[in-house]
């Protein structure tokens, strides 16, 4: 990012303009995947049109949603645990701008570039289970506590064969970092043909499947929607809040799913990268500057790829029962993953 | 395992009505700038045809909720022969539906002997405030003229005898 620009800019300019940037990367996402996907694709797929009033084509309605949430009242609960109860949305938005920090967007434009991105990441991503179990305990409400505790549940289970999922990836690529892991991906090749590089989607299927579905579960989306079951638990965690709560708690939704896309097409689909053998590049120098242009819409159009897939899969299944949810995590896709890694070291080593 | 394959046609199902939708439009329509006619028979509305009305209640009292409102008062009308006596008829002062009330079970117009009550599909009569919905006998006579002809018997079906 800092290579970008021919002056040199100071810390502090450098640091506002990542803010900037991290606002643009998390938000443009969140309000795509909400109009493209949330109103327009699932109405198409129960034959209607959704919203159609605001702006051509309803295009305009989020900034109606959002005008409206803004005006509404500010409702805490007379027994809320008050300062967590306003703590909870912040930390579930925090755990997304905070992901998207090792997400790259070009050669050189990346807001940080860890050694040990994937780790970072996978960290990082847990901390939204935190703020839904502040929201569950600090609304003083039976039914957000059953959300919370279902919602933590669900998490923690399926952070491992999230984890463990993506370990193949990381011995694939020998590193963790994920500026590397794209190089990795677009340099490679497959039996000696480089045509399309060696995207890990092909070589790390299972991976790839394993994580997208601990995604899903991860994001609470359905068919993993137990937490904030509509039916049984009026939208679990979230009952209470009301306003610009909400809000956040609902860009949050949405913008984790852009970001999650983002990882992983990062870690499956190659990243900001083309293939490098189209135009001649074999290393990360050697990559033209004009991909840090290209390269954020690269991942953009990979993004909107692999949120379509989980929506198209949200608007579709109905919901787990809960020890279904929980025997499918410990019981099929964590014994897969480990499968997995097994057979992927085996062929690395044999390779 | 063996959900797949039904998994994999749900998702089809899904994207299928996605594309039909890019196609052919939706099975819904924009409403204030379309409308979709009512089927025959819809219960949109209760019309009165005042003339026909004898003020009799069985309307009322056959109401579930109470929500038809007669009074009535009788007037004398002149003979039907010559030379005989002035009729006693009632005469209909108020006929009031309140629609905050009506549950549509259309009772009334099953019971009512003399054809004054008919279902009418007009259905764009709410009102900011509930206390509007109570409307009277001349807005239900006005809504008479939206009733449509009767529509043709099912086949086997007995003619009502006059």
């Amino acid at each position: 990012m800092i290579s970008l620009f021919a002056v040199e800019i100071p810390y502090w300019g450098q640091s506002l303009l990542r803010v900037l940037g991290g606002l643009v990367a998390v938000l443009l996402p969140a309000g795509t995947i909400v109009y493209v996907f949330l109103f327009k694709m699932m109405s198409f797929m129960q034959s209607r049109l959704g919203p159609m009033e605001a702006g051509p084509y309803g295009s305009m309605q989020l900034f109606a949603e959002v005008g409206k949430w803004l005006q509404k009242e500010d409702i805490q609960p007379d027994n809320a645990d008050k300062r967590i109860f306003r703590m909870a949305p912040i930390v579930v938005l925090m755990s997304t701008f905070l992901l998207v920090a090792v997400v790259p967007f070009g050669p050189d434009a990346w807001f940080t570039d860890f050694e040990t991105g994937v780790f970072y990441a996978l960290a990082v991503s847990s901390i939204s289970v935190l703020g839904i179990l502040m929201a569950g305990w600090a609304s003083a409400n039976k039914y957000s506590l059953l959300g919370g505790l279902r919602a933590a549940g669900q998490l923690i289970a399926y952070e491992l064969p999230m984890v463990l999922a993506v370990m193949g990836v990381v011995i694939q690529a020998e590193t963790m970092n994920l500026q590397q892991i794209v190089v990795a991906q677009n340099a490679g090749s497959i039996f000696g043909s480089d045509i399309v590089g060696n995207p890990y989607v092909l070589t790390q299927f299972v991976g790839f499947v394993v994580f997208m579905i601990a995604v899903q579960a991860e994001l609470t989306q359905a068919p993993f929607d137990m937490p904030i079951a509509e039916s049984e638990l009026v939208s679990g965690y979230m009952t209470e809040y009301s306003g610009f709560r909400f809000l956040i708690f609902f860009i949050g939704e949405f913008a984790t799913a852009g970001v999650f896309a983002m990882i992983a097409s990062t870690l499956f689909l190659g990243g900001w990268g083309v293939p490098f053998s189209w135009f001649g590049w074999t290393t990360m120098d050697s990559v033209d500057n004009w991909m840090n242009v290209a390269g954020p819409l690269i991942v953009f159009t990979k993004m909107m790829v692999l949120v379509f897939l989980i929506m198209w899969i949200r608007f579709s299944y109905p919901r787990f029962r809960e020890d279904q949810l929980q025997r499918f995590a410990w019981k099929v896709l964590i014994p897969i993953s480990l499968a997995n890694i097994m057979v992927t070291a085996v062929l690395k080593v044999a390779f | 395992m063996a959900q797949i394959p039904g998994m994999i046609k749900g998702l089809a199902v899904t994207f299928n009505t996605m594309m039909r939708t890019f196609k052919n439009g939706s099975n819904t329509v924009q409403y204030p700038r379309e409308k979709e006619a009512p089927p025959i028979r819809a219960r949109g509305v209760i019309a009165l045809h005042e003339d026909n009305c004898t003020s009799c209640m069985l309307c009322s009292r056959s109401c579930p909720d109470w929500c038809i409102y007669i009074e009535a008062h009788k007037e004398l009308a002149p003979p039907r022969r010559e030379g005989g006596k002035p009729r006693a008829v009632n005469k209909l002062d108020r006929f009031d539906i309140d629609y905050a009330l009506c549950m549509y079970c259309g009772i009334c117009v099953e019971v009512c002997p003399f054809d004054a009550l008919f279902w009418s599909p007009e259905y764009e009569y709410s009102e900011p405030s509930i206390a509007d919905l109570l409307h009277d006998k001349s807005k239900l006579g006005e809504w008479m003229e939206t009733v449509p002809a009767a529509p043709e018997l099912e086949v086997g079906a007995d003619k009502k005898k006059k």
